[in-house]
């Protein structure tokens, strides 16, 4: 798998850079701006993006745009987001497109290093990895508006965890029941979302996104 | 056409009128104000120069009987017509006028005598001298008020801050909070601020320009029997037409002139003004560093007590796992599991930190994305409106940014709501956001040390936070900061929210 990494901070950079390689993935590029990014992408055409929100030279949001640029000019590019904080915003604007191979992830999860490469190689394949702390934001709503409200609060555990990029089996672990339930509540969740029977992994980032913006 | 004619016709006589009443009802005020102010040197005055008390009503004639029923009929008029036209509170001000004016009234009467005679009346005299300045200050509020009214412009309140709430006036103290110590310090403040004493001087001197025509007409009736019966006759009678209309026709200048007089007298003066604002600027100062130092002890304790106290035990964990490596393996791998879940919640609480001293979301895409960053995190339905083409600097960004927070957690608590609109904009060098729940009401600035606080932290930058919050709801909360927007930094994020 051929990754482009862009981050500022060497140390970061650095210790992404063996992580992945330890993992077996191969880092093609690794760049401290934006502008940088676009090029390396442009060029090398990898199978994903980890972009650090927070880049030179305006060392604001220059990142995530750049990402958002980066996945104009190339629709579907997954990227993952690393940031120090999360904000619901910059997760309904990275998932706005709708065509999933998106993650949005705390810095701090590079800690955990297994789950994190789980995370890349997910968002990688076109799946979401939506930050928990993001999720669990999102939890404190009492979701009386939107289609969300239709959705019973299994169902809404099923969903947060869909957020996250588990799998079925993954949710059905965590929830400690059968697969097939799960199945059956995601089923019924893409009911209730309205969400037509096309491509599964699609329809699960346009559920998620539905999440997000309530 | 002609009805047109007829119409404008009866507007501009109706006007006429009505500018003719508001005529009357400032000469009222003046007479009745000065009568009120002059009633302790009248008293005294006619004690020292002795006019005999024995003489009684028949020696002072009709004319001091009926001027001075005249006068004693002023303040219940003034009374009268502000009950008529307004609150309770400003009527019950009007009745301080009666004393001074009754006595006035009673000493013309007797005339020139003291009533109860002698050396007796130096007493209530002592008395009617804090109430004359008393009804100077209700008349100069009255003043201001109807000339605010009457000409669309508000005469701003000239008066030294209190330390207290309300500042200005008695009218507004409620009785429970009236303790001797208060008044004493009120009526010590009252004495010292100049602006008292203008208003003295405006109510003598509206006093005596209606007086002094007066005296002047008392006069001028002298001089018909001069003249002899016929041509008396003839005076009268154009008298009794003729001054209504002109009465009519000099109402609208002189209360232009009335209008003008008071706003320079009764208007904060250039030199006030300056005191107020340096008073203004002082205690925002004085809060702004006050609330800046606490920010930097609170943060110190946070980094104390959390991060700091965490990277200790995650060193010593570490230390520890070091010397385990070798010897027991298992132990240090649990070790070593605790350490990392240690880092984890340091960062989490340093994240957190971050956030209270300068959310890196304002940093990055300015005031209106953050608070719809914040609206997001609500755990209500939020309409989110208006934007900024802009960024105001970065204090007042920031001051915003957290008076909205704090409104927002508000409603959260305490309002009960379930729907919440944030309207934010940027009109006239002026930054406006409105937060506005269908909750059940109540808020109060005064109590609320949450809202006290947003208006400090405004006040700084000379913004201001208006609630309105009647009891059932709904909660409008406006605050308005003057500022410029620089020209945006950063465009926004490719047109996607």
């Amino acid at each position: 798998m051929r990754v482009v990494i862009a981050e500022d901070l060497f140390l970061l950079r650095d210790g992404l850079i063996r992580l992945l390689e330890a993992h077996g993935m191969q880092v093609t590029a690794a760049v401290e701006t934006g502008d940088e990014l676009l090029a390396a992408v442009a060029k090398e055409r990898p199978d994903i993006a980890i972009v650090d929100v927070r880049l030179p030279p305006t060392f604001t949001d220059e990142g995530l745009r750049a990402a958002l640029t980066a996945r104009q000019t190339q629709p579907g590019l997954p990227v993952l987001v690393l940031s120090q904080y999360v904000e619901q915003l910059y997760a309904r604007e990275l998932l706005a497109d709708g065509s999933g191979g998106i993650g949005y992830l705390l810095k701090d999860r590079v800690l955990d290093s297994d789950q994190f490469v789980d995370a890349v190689r997910r968002v990688a394949l076109g799946g979401t990895a939506m930050d928990p702390e993001v999720i669990s934001r999102l939890l404190t709503h009492n979701s009386s508006a939107g289609p969300v409200a239709a959705v019973t609060p299994r169902e809404r555990q099923v969903l947060a965890l869909m957020a996250e990029g588990r799998s079925n089996a993954a949710i059905a672990q965590q929830l400690v029941i059968s697969e097939r339930a799960v199945a059956k509540h995601t089923a019924s969740i893409f009911v209730r979302l309205d969400l037509q029977p096309s491509d599964d992994d699609n329809r699960r980032v346009l559920a998620v996104l539905a999440y997000l913006n309530r | 056409m002609s009805a047109n004619t007829v119409t404008g016709a009866a507007a501009q006589v109706g006007r006429l009128l009505a500018a003719g009443l508001q005529t009357l009802y400032v000469v009222g005020l003046a007479v009745a104000g000065t009568a009120a102010l002059l009633a302790a040197p009248v008293l005294v005055f006619a004690t020292v120069i002795g006019v005999d008390d024995r003489i009684g009503p028949a020696g002072g004639g009709r004319f001091h009987l009926i001027f001075g029923l005249l006068l004693a009929v002023v303040p219940c008029a003034v009374w009268g017509l502000s009950w008529a036209t307004g609150a309770g509170g400003r009527a019950a001000g009007a009745a301080l006028l009666a004393p001074g004016v009754l006595a006035v009234a009673a000493t013309t009467t007797y005339g020139g005598a003291p009533p109860g005679g002698g050396h007796g009346v130096v007493w209530p005299a002592l008395a009617l001298l804090p109430l004359g300045v008393l009804s100077a200050r209700w008349v100069a509020a009255e003043t201001r008020r109807l000339v605010g009214r009457w000409t669309g412009v508000a005469i701003e309140q000239p008066y030294r801050p209190a330390p207290q709430r309300s500042a200005n006036a008695w009218q507004k103290v409620s009785w429970r909070s009236l303790s001797w110590r208060s008044l004493r310090w009120r009526a010590g403040g009252w004495l010292t601020d100049p602006a008292t004493w203008r208003d003295v001087a405006w109510t003598a001197l509206t006093g005596c320009a209606v007086l002094a025509p007066a005296a002047g007409c008392a006069a001028a009736a002298a001089i018909p029997w001069l003249l002899g019966p016929p041509a008396l006759f003839v005076l009268y009678l154009a008298a009794l037409f003729l001054s209504p209309l002109i009465g009519l026709w000099a109402a609208p200048l002189l209360l232009t002139l009335h209008a003008r007089g008071a706003r320079a007298l009764l208007g904060p003066t250039r030199q006030a003004e300056l005191a107020l604002r340096v008073h203004h600027l002082a205690q925002t100062r004085a809060d702004t560093i006050d609330s800046g130092a606490a920010e930097m002890r609170r943060i110190e304790r946070d980094l104390h007590d959390g991060a700091q106290a965490r990277l200790v035990a995650l060193g010593m964990v570490l230390s520890a796992a070091e010397h385990l490596i070798d010897s027991n393996p298992e132990a240090a791998r649990a070790m070593l599991v605790e350490a990392k879940s240690s880092s984890a919640k340091a960062l989490g609480e340093l994240r957190d930190l971050v956030r209270g001293i300068h959310p890196p979301v304002l940093a990055d895409r300015g005031l209106a994305d953050a608070v719809q960053a914040l609206a997001l995190d609500l755990p209500l339905p939020v309409r989110f409106a208006g934007g900024l083409t802009g960024r105001p600097p970065a204090p007042v960004e920031s001051a915003a940014y957290f008076a909205v927070s704090e409104l927002l957690a508000n409603v959260t608590k305490h309002a009960g709501a379930t729907q919440v609109w944030i309207e934010i904009g940027h009109t006239g060098a002026m930054l406006r956001i409105g937060v506005t729940d269908d909750g059940h009401g109540g808020a109060d600035p005064a109590v609320g040390s949450g809202l006290r606080g947003i208006e400090r932290r405004l006040a700084a930058f000379d913004g201001v936070l208006a609630v309105s919050s009647p009891p059932g709801g709904p909660t409008i909360a406006n605050l308005e900061v003057p500022c410029a927007l620089s020209s945006p930094k950063t465009s926004s994020c490719s047109g996607t929210v």
